[in-house]
């Protein structure tokens, strides 16, 4: 009883989020559009009610499937997907009216995921199939006729009108078949009775297949020249297998792995150099190599503390303003203020799920929340540090904010799985029927 | 593993925290120095885009305008009269930036002055219309008559008030259409200024201030306005003998009156027939250099007036004439130099007395305005483009002394005799007071011919009133046509002017 009480209080307090994430949201459509137009849009109204609208729809399939989840996390996603939203549709119209799509879409597959997902452990005995079809979305771009490459990365899949980036979907698969493998197996690794030096590793044939795994998406990625997803799929591996076995020695021989791997695709691949010349001195190539991030060093910069106001600077100048350099866009015309507002909201939503996965009883699926958390966190972190030149830049996109249908879609199905994980995480027995298949009825004197 | 878990939240924050460090560089600290860079061309594009406030002319004619358009720019320019004010407004390009007034006033247009802004509500959120409108001192029908007059003959009308300097008309053939350089599609704007700068007779190079001809004999009001204020002689004393040459100082080289003809007479009679032999010999054994010089750069030679069309040429008198050789047997003694006979023929404009044709509109609205010359001005007002307020107002302001009142009266005096009975009767108008000097510049050309640029320079009033116009009129020299004289091919542009304004 106590346990529906305080669901309700979450779901309450997520409804109030929602509605206001949506006026903030549309609040900021409607001066984007006087900046741009120094009118205030015709359907203004229309458009507060579908997004109201939408994220209620989102919101009554939360109570109904979720009750006791985190009140945050969906509130959190609805502001970020609809600022993304306001600042794409500031940019290019016929983006917007496929971003909107894809938003509906993506909240579609939110309740969906909910009402199939309706134990996170059940996806644990998927976890080869997983396995499987993870690895066949990240081969998919490569097949011929399908795979499609698109601004030099050959990480598209064209199946009649639609493109899409199999590899978004690739991550979710992976990271639960990581999940499960690395708790079942973490035993093994733990026990680490292969000594090299000071390390003590897990013999070689417990690694094999997880280390097969990795190794193989990041060839994949490597051979598709995205260097931003796979250094998304090697962190993801590096903290689940952290957490898993609670051994720092695999996250800091994993980052030394990585600076060799980095090291070595410094010096062999021209893609990884030109990216590395980008971050490190743009200057000396500023009409060509660095003319994006100049530009959207520049377009900060204009924006300023409080920034040019929606509409009303020049974000277009920076190529891919909608998708990987949306950060950009939004730190130009919300200023210091607005970016950092972005930059609370991803850390709220990391809060909210490693809170998730610290409640969470069962080791798989707080595991699993874990990596799917960090993994919209380091997604989001690495693409603004491009972004901001505090890395070189990886293309990925800024998780529900950038432009793109794939991304969207999966990062609802991420955020539907910690939700999912997040509700279970009550006192309640991990056995107990599943809520919103059989709610308790509310017995007022019950209390 | 909920110790790693919490390590995972604090590793994340340190990292949002080491991004939020970063914003505050780059979008604070360092944001100055990033918006000054020379690479950053937000600035220029936003300025480009953002509505520009109207030009009009004083009675109200829109003349450049923003209209929409899509691609990468907002807005772009829209000159509806085309050519007819070109040399006034100038282009607005993104790849060649602006001239004339759009350069000019390029801050009140695009609402970078402090007033403009923040008036409203929306100001504050929108790119609310901070511009402000531009209203010239130009008539559009005294323009519509100047460049019809004109006609397709190279030249330039310059007509302005001359108790305030606003000017009036401000035309020179050849001449251009701003829109297509001013188009956002910058391929056919850069297509259509290649073939402007390859074009005859330069187009986009305003002849009528950007380009300095011989004044020819129209220049012999500032010599004689220099006789004058210097009392070496005076409008009946002395009277000079006919004479159809005047042999050079220092030399064997005779300079002949126009045709070859007789001609003399005291100040103003010499004036009224445009004797060369009077004022050579004036500039030369009366007066000499120092005077000379003197009374040329106090009427604006060796330098250029301000104005708000940015690039006026530099008006030159050569100020050079060498080492004093003796003296002339004139009372007083003007010293004679080693370029006397340059002097002499500069005291006529010719030798390198070069003027632009608003330098000598200068000339004869200092004569007309009591010896002072106002600065000359296109622009009238400022004002707000939503609502129309005035912001700012351009006022008459003082340019240059010429010459004292009684010796420009008395110049006034003698060019309005010039029009009456000298090389400029054409100008006669019975209910108004006209004064004009004409002049014929001698052009040296490869071929030998004498082909030469036809001035006229003067002003108009009502008959018992001050002057309200002055003027300058040149149809330049055309290779192998010969000559043309001012009195023949200017002065009937300039009568035109007259009846246009007065009619």
């Amino acid at each position: 009883m106590k346990a529906f009480f305080v669901g309700r209080h979450r779901r309450n307090s997520e409804l109030v989020l929602i509605i206001l994430s949506g006026v903030v949201t549309s609040g900021a459509y409607v001066l984007a559009t006087v900046g741009r137009l120094s009118s205030i849009p015709a359907n203004a109204m229309p458009f507060l009610i579908v997004v109201l609208g939408l994220f209620f729809a989102a919101h009554v399939a939360t109570r109904f499937l979720a009750p006791e989840a985190d009140g945050l996390l969906l509130p959190l996603a609805g502001l970020l997907n609809g600022l993304g939203y306001v600042f794409i549709a500031r940019l290019n119209d016929e983006l917007a009216a496929q971003q909107a799509v894809w938003t509906f879409l993506g909240v579609g597959l939110y309740c969906m995921t909910l009402f199939v997902v309706r134990r996170s452990r059940d996806l644990e005995q998927f976890r080869y199939i997983l396995l499987f079809f993870g690895l066949l979305l990240l081969v998919l771009p490569l097949m011929p006729v399908i795979g499609q490459t698109i601004n030099g990365s050959r990480i598209w899949v064209r199946i009649g009108p639609v493109n899409f980036q199999p590899g978004e979907f690739a991550k979710l698969a992976l990271a639960v078949f990581f999940a499960s493998y690395l708790i079942d197996k973490r035993e093994f690794f733990r026990a680490g009775t292969w000594r090299v030096g000071p390390l003590r590793l897990p013999e070689p044939k417990h690694a094999a297949p997880v280390l097969l795994a990795w190794g193989a998406s990041l060839l994949i990625m490597i051979s598709q020249k995205d260097l931003g997803t796979s250094l998304l799929f090697f962190m993801l591996f590096l903290l689940m297998i952290w957490v898993a076995t609670e051994r720092l020695a695999y996250l800091l021989t994993g980052m030394v792995l990585f600076m060799g791997g980095a090291y070595v695709a410094w010096t062999q691949f021209g893609h990884v150099q030109t990216r590395v010349d980008a971050w490190l001195k743009p200057w000396d190539d500023p009409l060509g190599s660095g003319y994006q991030v100049i530009e959207a060093q520049f377009g900060l910069a204009s924006g300023g503390i409080t920034g040019t106001g929606p509409g009303r600077g020049f974000p277009q100048r920076v190529p891919a303003a909608e998708t990987d350099f949306i950060f950009a866009t939004i730190g130009e015309e919300l200023g210091l203020l607005g970016a950092t507002a972005v930059l609370m909201a991803f850390l709220l939503m990391i809060g909210s799920g490693l809170r998730a996965a610290l409640g969470a009883r069962r080791p798989f699926s707080k595991l699993l929340a874990t990596g799917l958390t960090g993994l919209l966190g380091v997604q989001a972190f690495i693409i603004i540090a491009g972004v901001t030149r505090v890395l070189p830049l990886t293309g990925v996109t800024l998780p529900f904010v950038s432009y793109g249908g794939s991304s969207l879609l999966a990062n609802y199905a991420i955020l539907a799985i910690i939700v999912r994980i997040s509700d279970e995480q009550t006192d309640r027995p991990v056995d107990a029927p599943t809520p919103g298949r059989r709610r308790p009825k509310v017995d007022a004197g019950a209390t | 593993m909920n110790r790693q878990i919490r390590q995972l939240g604090l590793a994340m924050m340190l990292l949002f925290a080491l991004l939020f460090a970063r914003l505050n560089w780059v979008q604070v600290f360092d944001s100055e120095q990033l918006t000054a860079d020379p690479l950053n061309t937000r600035r220029v594009v936003r300025d480009f885009g953002q509505r520009r406030g109207n030009i009009v002319t004083a009675d109200g004619v829109v003349i450049a305008e923003s209209v929409n358009v899509d691609g990468r720019f907002d807005r772009q320019r829209h000159y509806p009269e085309g050519p007819l004010y070109s040399h006034v407004t100038g282009y607005f390009s993104f790849e060649f930036g602006a001239t004339g007034v759009e350069r000019s006033y390029n801050d009140e247009l695009a609402g970078h002055i402090g007033v403009q802004r923040f008036e409203s509500f929306f100001d504050f959120f929108g790119n609310g219309d901070v511009s402000a409108d531009v209203t010239l001192t130009l008539d559009s029908e005294l323009q519509r008559v100047a460049a019809s007059a004109l006609g397709d003959r190279r030249g330039s009308v310059v007509v302005l008030d001359p108790q305030t300097g606003a000017v009036l008309a401000f035309y020179s053939w050849p001449t251009f259409d701003p829109n297509v350089i001013s188009d956002t599609n910058l391929d056919a704007a850069r297509a259509a200024k290649e073939a402007l700068d390859e074009a005859p007779g330069e187009p986009l190079l305003t002849s009528a201030h950007r380009q300095v001809f011989p004044p020819g004999s129209t220049f012999k009001v500032v010599t004689a306005a220099s006789a004058l204020e210097n009392g070496v002689v005076t409008r009946s004393d002395p009277v000079f003998p006919d004479v159809v040459n005047y042999q050079l100082p220092l030399t064997e080289v005779l300079l002949q009156n126009f045709g070859g003809s007789l001609c003399g007479g005291n100040l103003a009679q010499s004036l009224e027939r445009s004797c060369n032999t009077t004022f050579a010999k004036l500039g030369a054994e009366y007066l000499g250099p120092a005077l000379m010089i003197a009374t040329a750069e106090r009427f604006g030679f060796n330098d250029a007036p301000p104005f708000d069309i940015p690039l006026v040429a530099d008006s030159r008198f050569p100020d050079h004439y060498g080492i004093q050789l003796g003296e002339s047997d004139q009372d007083p003694p003007a010293p004679i130099v080693e370029g006397s006979s340059l002097l002499a023929q500069a005291s006529i404009g010719q030798f390198d007395v070069r003027a632009t044709p608003l330098q000598m509109a200068l000339v004869a609205a200092g004569i007309a305005n009591n010896g002072d010359i106002m600065q000359p001005h296109v622009v009238g007002q400022v004002s707000d483009a939503a609502d129309g307020a005035l912001l700012a107002r351009v006022d008459a302001d003082l340019w240059r002394q010429a010459v004292g009142s009684s010796v420009a009266n008395a110049i006034e005096a003698m060019m309005v005799g010039v029009v009456e009975s000298g090389t400029a009767t054409s100008l006669a108008r019975g209910s108004l007071t006209v004064g004009a000097k004409t002049g014929t510049a001698e052009v040296n050309t490869v071929s030998g011919a004498e082909d030469t640029h036809a001035w006229v320079i003067g002003f108009a009033g009502q008959r018992e009133g001050e002057p309200e116009i002055a003027f300058a009129v040149i149809v330049e020299a055309v290779p192998g046509q010969g000559q043309q004289t001012g009195g023949g091919v200017a002065a009937p542009i300039a009568a035109a002017l007259i009846d246009a304004y007065f009619g």
